[in-house]
C-alpha cells in the first residue's frame, strides 16, 4: 500500500518553488484542492505563494478538476496555464 | 482511454529536433481515400522590437504526448478525416524556427481545414508546454514566461457544443 503521492511542478511555478519534484505523505484519498492547500502550508513551499497563483492540476498525466480525487500512489502535477502551440 | 476512429491514423510526437514539412506531407499524401491535405506550421515570432533572442519550451514528458493524442482522437471522431500528424518541438528555439506542425489528410478540404484548426485550438490550451522568452532589454539579457492569451482560450471555447457535421 502506497502512503504518499509524487508531486511535480512546471514552468514559472517550478521556478518559484525552487525544485521540480517532491513526495508528500498521503494515506487517505483527498481532493486535488485539499492537496494543494496541504502543501501550501509546507515551510519549503512558503515563498512560492501557491495559494494565490492561477494553476492547473493534472492527476496521473490527465488534466483534472480541483474536486477530482487524489489517491495514494498518484502522480500529481501543478502548473500554470499552458502556452504551447 | 479515449475512443478514436480506428480508420484515422494518429501520429503525435514531441521532439527537440526540427521537422521537415515535405517529408510529413509525403506521408499524409498516401492516406487512403483522401483528396485533401492541410498543413499548419507555427513559428517563433520576432517580438520585443526585434530583441527576442529565442524561446525556451518546457514540457511535461509523458503527459505532453498523451494530451496531444487525446486531442487527435477527439478530432478523429469529430471530423471525417483519414490521418493526423502533430509534431511539437521543445527546447531552445530561435526566431523563425518551426515550433509546431499539424497536418490533416481528409477526403475533402472542409474537414481537413476544420480538423487542423481544432487541433491547434486545443493544443494551445490543453497540452502541458510552456514558453519562456529570452530577450535583450536596455543592454541586458532578460527572460519572461509567456502569458496565456484570452484569444486562445476563446478559440478553444468556440468548439464546445458546435456540431460540424
Amino acid at each position: 500500500m502506497q502512503n504518499n503521492v509524487r508531486i511535480l511542478f512546471f514552468a514559472s511555478l517550478r521556478e518559484a518553488v525552487g525544485f521540480s519534484e517532491m513526495h508528500f505523505p498521503l494515506t487517505e484519498p483527498c481532493s486535488a484542492k485539499e492537496l494543494q492547500i496541504a502543501i501550501t502550508k509546507l515551510d519549503k513551499l512558503d515563498k512560492a505563494d501557491i495559494a494565490n497563483r492561477d494553476l492547473l492540476v493534472a492527476i496521473n498525466q490527465q488534466l483534472a478538476s480541483w474536486d477530482s480525487q487524489v489517491t495514494p500512489g498518484d502522480e500529481i502535477a501543478f502548473f500554470p496555464p499552458v502556452t504551447g502551440g | 482511454m479515449e475512443l478514436s476512429n480506428p480508420n484515422c491514423q494518429l501520429n503525435c510526437i514531441v521532439q527537440f529536433d526540427d521537422f521537415d514539412i515535405a517529408t510529413e506531407y509525403a506521408k499524409l499524401q498516401l492516406t487512403p481515400h483522401c483528396g485533401a491535405v492541410v498543413l499548419f506550421s507555427g513559428l517563433v515570432r520576432q517580438q520585443f522590437d526585434g530583441c527576442l533572442q529565442g524561446l525556451e519550451l518546457e514540457h511535461y514528458p509523458g503527459m505532453t504526448e498523451l494530451a496531444m493524442l487525446k486531442i487527435a482522437k477527439q478530432a478523429s471522431l469529430k471530423f471525417e478525416i483519414g490521418a493526423i500528424t502533430a509534431i511539437h518541438r521543445v527546447g531552445i528555439l530561435l526566431p523563425h524556427d518551426q515550433i509546431v506542425l499539424v497536418g490533416v489528410a481528409a477526403p475533402h478540404r472542409k474537414d481537413a481545414f476544420a480538423a487542423c484548426e481544432f487541433m491547434m485550438d486545443f493544443l494551445k490550451n490543453e497540452v502541458p508546454i510552456w514558453k519562456k522568452s529570452h530577450f535583450y532589454h536596455q543592454g541586458s539579457s532578460q527572460s519572461a514566461w509567456v502569458e496565456t492569451k484570452q484569444s486562445d482560450v476563446n478559440a478553444k471555447d468556440r468548439w464546445h457544443g458546435k456540431i460540424t457535421r
